[in-house]
């Protein structure tokens, strides 16, 4: 009963790769700790995202589609995957890279020429927008201004608008963003610790703001950020990996050390984490507060300014704490007692430093 | 954006952190003028990280409050009952056993001083699961242990406490050591063997519970201990079935098994075994490792880091829906007294609500979410038991308990005690048709049912 006929020993380091049984293995694969062939891994790889695109009907022909690019890992691998899914399968979509221009020197410009390559690699129309032409002001400035504390309140605040500005001037359907497995799995074990039921009933959905202006979708939501690494590694794409300046991050670096962690012991635990997120028993929907719009720009907010008009106020006015914590700002006249919930959502809670959407 | 608390203080997670802090310097800035008890506002404060709010009587009473209101809130003890109270020797359930007992204690004076004596005094025996036979310890050492354990409750006050000794071989009919060594043995992931362990060591419990005639079982799980919890069935993946463990009631087995310590820190409970002398017995359970290992120091890190941490975590999951066997069940209504059934109406437990037809893990007793149960009911008919107990289990439990090797299934299957293998029975042959009633929305094609 327990013989249980296992692959006969190969001679050690040749390895055959364990899915087509005929190149030599050459890496093992993070998610499942398979050893495969790079040719296998591609497809595997690609073949997973795909599946996850089809399965969640995140396109339809015709559409138009801003890949929010930040130079970094994971938005490269993104619209180096998605030109080529939309090559191979037909997905009949129009392609774009979408940066946002923080100004912050030394970093953004940096980032900004890796976008540019891609641009030309991959032959996708970029369109920059730039806090400078948003706002008036750079993050270089802003810091100036305020100093280091609180900084990525604004970056945080103005990127997300950015983002939803690019993609209204180009026109698109659906931005699509690099948020990978890791990342999900991070913002699930955020939002239990700091108790935010609301958004951990949504973080895990792999389309968000389909309420707002324009839908966001996550193609990586069950993609390895260590595969995203080890793809973007055999192909030697061209990304952008220095850590944003403004913002070293000791909580954030917690947490992902945790995950780090229990994907050294089990890899499985990524998916299950994600998996509790979309299983968790959250009765009534727990409501965000309603959506209005800003008297004095227009975008989507909860409160009579969004949360980036309140912090342009501040700065303009040489007032820089407006809209941050308790400050008193226009909004706080208003007697509905909701509850002030902050323009960047927990989802987006990248590390500032990699400065991806 | 998750920013570092000291670096960014708006919109990120810093937000609710600065609030609670907030809160916490007010207390001590105000106190600091008198530095008195926050309660009594006479006495000092005991001093340290847990008591310097509190004298040690406004200490112990804030903390024996919490215990009552958990227990009369959810109507966890009445006076018919006769509850067992599982004992580790560890300080939370050495606190448990304490508070059991006042209350019995105090129960008994009121009954005494009654004229028509009419409330009864309700029962306490007390169970200690005996590992010897699968410990890595020196035998001695236990025996030690169960010696001061003895002790211990041979010297509570009266009513006399019967004091159950288990070896958890017990699981077993007939001699089950060998069997058991071999059933852990024939778990591969550390992990899932400790889980294994601690399913098994309920399943004692349960036994016991039901053969000496107890209607409760009494645990100590407290807020630090629900909150590694909460983050551990989080990355095993059981966030569906996550509510059903983390209440104050759990009425899924055949015992009942109840919380009250639910709502105190395992900070607290160690500060009140320290100044009440309560002797407790510590050597028994190895260290974790595995996930469980690094869960535990993970959320003991975050709870220095910010002491409110553990009761977020344990918020945030008690918002989830929680299970209609969350509660004593309707049959005992009768003896929960109106005055619990109006606080159980203010805590919004209706006694219709979330209630649905769940089938359970085999191996945890975890109600299946969805698509384990979508897999169920796939399956073929015609299959060997052992296949069958398989496919009745949680993904969970396949993952880390079940072996990979379907060839060593038979193997593992035969080395299950029978009431597991029972519960496999009940949930999978029979449910069949009920499972497919709450998976209706997820089938395809509703052909096989056309008749
Ligand atoms: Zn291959
Ligand atoms: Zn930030
Ligand atoms: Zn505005
Ligand atoms: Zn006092
Ligand atoms: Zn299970």
């Amino acid at each position: 009963m327990e013989k249980g006929e296992e692959e006969k020993p190969t001679k050690a380091g040749s390895r055959l790769c364990c899915i087509c049984n005929q190149r030599r293995a050459a890496l093992k694969r993070p998610k499942t700790l398979q050893q495969i062939c790079r040719e296998c891994f591609y497809e595997v790889f690609e073949e997973e995202i795909h599946q996850v695109i089809v399965e969640n009907q995140l396109f339809k022909p015709g559409e138009r589609l801003a890949i929010g690019a930040s130079g970094g890992k994971d938005s490269t691998v993104l619209a180096y995957v998605l030109s080529e899914l939309n090559r191979r399968h037909n997905y009949g979509l129009d392609l774009f890279l979408l940066s946002v221009d923080e100004g912050i020197t030394g970093y953004r410009d940096d980032s900004l020429e890796t976008v540019k390559r891609n641009e030309i690699q991959y032959g996708l129309p970029l369109k920059i927008v730039s806090y400078k032409d948003l706002y008036g002001w750079t993050m270089d400035e802003i810091v100036k201004m305020i100093g280091l504390k609180n900084n990525c309140t604004f970056c945080g605040v103005f990127r997300r608008q950015a983002l939803d500005r690019g993609a209204a001037l180009l026109k698109v359907d659906k931005v699509a963003t690099g948020h990978n497995a890791d990342d999900i799995a991070e913002t699930v074990l955020l939002n239990i610790l700091r108790g935010d039921i609301a958004r951990l009933s949504r973080c895990t959905s792999i389309v968000t703001g389909e309420d707002g202006p324009i839908p966001r979708c996550k193609p990586f939501k069950y993609t390895y950020e260590k595969e995203i690494v080890m793809y973007a590694y055999f192909k030697r794409l061209d990304y952008f990996s220095t850590e944003c300046i403004y913002s070293p991050n000791a909580y954030r670096g917690f947490a992902r050390e945790f995950i780090k962690d229990l994907e050294r012991i089990r890899p499985q635990a990524i998916l299950d984490i994600i998996q509790s997120g979309e299983d968790f028993r959250i009765s009534t929907f727990t409501k965000m507060p309603e959506q209005g719009t800003c008297e004095r720009c227009g975008y989507i907010s909860s409160q009579k300014w969004c949360k980036a008009c309140v912090l342009l106020e501040g700065l303009n006015r040489g007032l820089p704490k407006l809209g941050i914590g308790r400050s008193r700002g226009p909004n706080n006249d208003r007697k509905n007692g909701t509850k002030e919930t902050n323009g960047a959502k927990s989802i987006e809670s990248k590390q500032c430093g990699t400065l991806d959407f | 954006m998750a920013c570092n608390p000291s670096n960014c203080q708006s919109n990120c997670y810093g937000n609710e952190e600065k609030a609670e802090v907030v809160v916490g310097e007010e207390y001590v800035s105000a106190n600091q003028n008198q530095n008195l008890c926050i309660k009594c506002k006479t006495k000092e404060p005991i001093g340290g990280d847990e008591g310097r709010m509190f004298c040690i009587e406004c200490f112990r009473s804030n903390l024996y409050g919490k215990f009552r209101l958990a227990v009369t809130s959810h109507a966890m003890i009445t006076p018919t009952d006769n509850v067992l109270v599982a004992f580790s020797g560890g300080p939370s359930s050495r606190v448990a056993l304490q508070f059991v007992h006042e209350l019995q204690h105090k129960s008994l004076k009121n009954f005494d001083a009654s004229r028509d004596r009419s409330l009864p005094v309700f029962g306490v025996g007390v169970a200690f699961i005996d590992e010897t036979t699968i410990s890595p310890l020196p035998s001695h050492d236990i025996d030690r242990a169960i010696q001061d354990i003895r002790l211990i409750v041979s010297n509570l006050a009266p009513p006399i406490k019967q004091l159950h000794v288990v070896p958890i071989e017990n699981i077993y009919s007939g001699d089950g050591t060998n069997r058991l060594k071999n059933l852990l043995d024939a778990v591969s992931d550390t992990t899932g063997k400790e889980d294994l362990l601690l399913h098994l060591r309920m399943l004692s419990l349960q036994k016991v519970a039901s053969e000496s005639g107890y209607n409760k079982i009494v645990l100590g799980l407290c807020t630090s201990r629900i909150a590694c919890h909460v983050i551990l069935a989080t990355v095993k993946g059981q966030g569906y079935s996550l509510p059903a463990d983390i209440q104050y009631v759990d009425s899924r087995w055949e015992i009942p098994i109840v919380l009250p310590l639910r709502d105190c820190l395992v900070q607290e409970l160690n500060m009140l075994c320290h100044l009440d002398g309560l002797k407790t017995v510590e050597l028994l359970k190895g260290p974790c490792s595995g996930i469980n290992g690094l869960v535990s120091s993970f959320v003991r890190i975050l709870q220095e880091e910010n002491p409110s941490r553990e009761c977020t975590i344990v918020r945030t999951a008690g918002k989830l829906t929680p299970f209609h066997f969350n509660r004593i069940l309707e049959s005992d209504d009768s003896v929960i007294p109106l005055a619990t059934r109006r606080r159980q109406k203010r805590y919004n437990l209706k006694p219709n609500e979330s209630i649905s037809s769940e089938s359970f893990c085999p191996i945890c007793n975890s109600p299946l979410n969805k698509s384990d149960m979508l897999r169920l009911s796939n399956l073929g008919s015609c299959q060997t038991s052992s296949d069958s107990f398989g496919a009745a289990c949680c993904s969970s439990c396949r993952f880390q308990i079940l072996p990979k090797d379907p060839s060593s299934m038979d193997h593992f299957y035969s080395l299950l005690p029978q009431p597991l293998v029972a519960r496999a029975k009940h949930s999978s042959y029979d449910n069949l048709s009920l499972l497919r009633e709450q998976i209706q929305d997820c089938l395809l094609s509703d052909s096989e049912d056309d008749s």
